[in-house]
């Protein structure tokens, strides 16, 4: 077990369910233990939102591997990352421009490109966002603090197959010249999923 | 439905809420890897829960209420088990265990649902068709707000397994073709809608050819 927290008495009912279960699992020889915290530090620390940020700046910095993103997406992350695998198996990336935003939603469970962008957050998995997101995606965006240029449409897409959606927000002005970790520290998660815009260059300040 | 309020996004959220969603993750991904299961009836099971259940529970609270159905359903526990965690039956064998070294090899490796076509595809990129007036009681990929409605055809994706037979007990692929349809979103929603169209993966035998000029 993690062992974060040994309090033997404050375990809530759900804590002991699982605890209760995993032994069941372990004991059955269905589950290998060592396996389980395999699984858990790999999307703790492995998989996370740091790869799709690494596909977006290659995207904004060179024009022919944009165009291998647009044609193949799967492909294109996978051969020149290797963010392969369970939840993403079948990528396509989306391009903003100007006029143009893409946002990402899936209104039947919680469906999300886990290789690039690691575990969903909370509200992408919950009912507010999963039944606003297709009617409302610009009161969705007020939610989050964003408002788009006046006459800006909003392509909304549904993940209901096993398709994956990685959104390409447009690159922020005053960024020539940037080297793609620099431009990576720009790509937010909520600005692959569409809830949100990649950073200006004026709010990372400093040098990484 | 409608009328959830506003989302609520935690700055910084952390990946967990509580000590047992790790081991409930990390649980579901190990059983499914077995084989005793597909994503699809995982899928179903979760939405079997009752509604006022599903809609008041947490997000892992969810994925355990589904495994431990799935794990009832195929006998590989009993309920007298699953109370406190002791085993009292032999396990049941199983197609395969997902051991540690395995686990990078399996999660880069997932589970791609393109598979062969037996025939051509039925529509082409730009061709109209109306979602199908449908309300299967198993599982279903296709969004209640698209049916009966008429899109436009964007891509054409190859054959995928098909959830709604993949989801029921025999688990069959039968694999048929996708599609990616564009929506209007103001024929969905009316002049309010904020967005502009609204895009859904659909597989053929949700889709109906709509005559070349069909007015809407």
């Amino acid at each position: 077990m993690s062992g974060n927290h040994p309090h033997g008495s404050d375990l809530s009912e759900t804590d002991l369910r699982v605890r209760a279960l995993e032994t069941l699992l372990i004991d059955k020889g269905y589950v290998d233990p060592g396996a389980l915290d395999a699984l858990i530090e790999t999307y703790e620390h492995r998989i996370g939102p740091h790869n799709g940020a690494r596909v977006v700046a290659r995207a904004w910095s060179d024009p022919a591997y944009r165009e291998r993103l647009r044609a193949d997406a799967t492909a294109a992350i996978v051969s020149e990352f290797g963010y392969s695998g369970r939840q993403g198996e079948h990528m396509i990336a989306l391009f903003d421009e100007p006029g143009v935003h893409h946002m990402v939603v899936c209104t039947l469970c919680s469906c999300y490109p886990w290789p690039v962008l690691g575990l969903p957050p909370t509200w992408y998995k919950s009912a507010p966002y999963r039944s606003r997101a297709v009617i409302d995606p610009k009161g969705v965006l007020a939610d989050f603090g964003v408002t788009l240029p006046e006459g800006t449409e909003v392509r909304v897409y549904d993940s209901t197959a096993e398709l994956r959606y990685l959104v390409v927000p447009m690159r922020p002005a005053g960024t020539e010249g940037w080297s793609e970790d620099r431009l990576a520290a720009l790509v937010t998660r909520d600005a692959m999923i569409g809830t949100g815009l990649a950073l200006e260059p004026s709010s990372v300040g400093g040098q990484p | 439905m409608q009328g959830f309020g506003p989302i609520r996004p935690e700055p910084d959220e952390a990946l967990w809420h509580a000590d047992w969603e790790p081991r409930v993750l990390a649980l579901t991904l190990a059983m499914g890897a077995t084989g005793a299961w597909n994503i699809d009836q995982s899928r179903h099971a979760r939405e079997s829960l009752p509604p006022g259940q599903y809609l008041t529970s947490t997000y892992y609270r969810i994925w355990l209420e589904g495994m431990q159905r799935l794990l009832l359903e195929r006998g590989l526990v009993t309920h007298e088990e699953l109370a406190d965690g002791v085993m009292r039956e032999p396990a049941r064998p199983l197609p395969r265990r997902l051991e540690l070294e395995a686990v990078p090899r399996v999660l880069a490796s997932g589970t791609p649902t393109d598979r062969p076509a037996s025939g051509p595809a039925r529509f082409a990129p730009g061709d109209a068709v109306r979602a199908r007036t449908m309300h299967p009681s198993g599982h279903t990929r296709l969004p209640r707000y698209v049916r009966g409605r008429i899109g436009t055809v964007v891509s054409v994706h190859g054959a995928h397994v098909y959830p709604e037979t993949h989801a029921t007990p025999a688990g069959d692929p039968s694999p048929r073709w996708l599609y990616t349809v564009r929506f209007d979103a103001r024929d969905l929603w009316g002049e309010d809608t904020t967005a502009s169209a609204v895009h859904v993966d659909a597989w053929e035998p949700y889709l109906e050819p709509l005559a070349a000029g069909a007015g809407r």
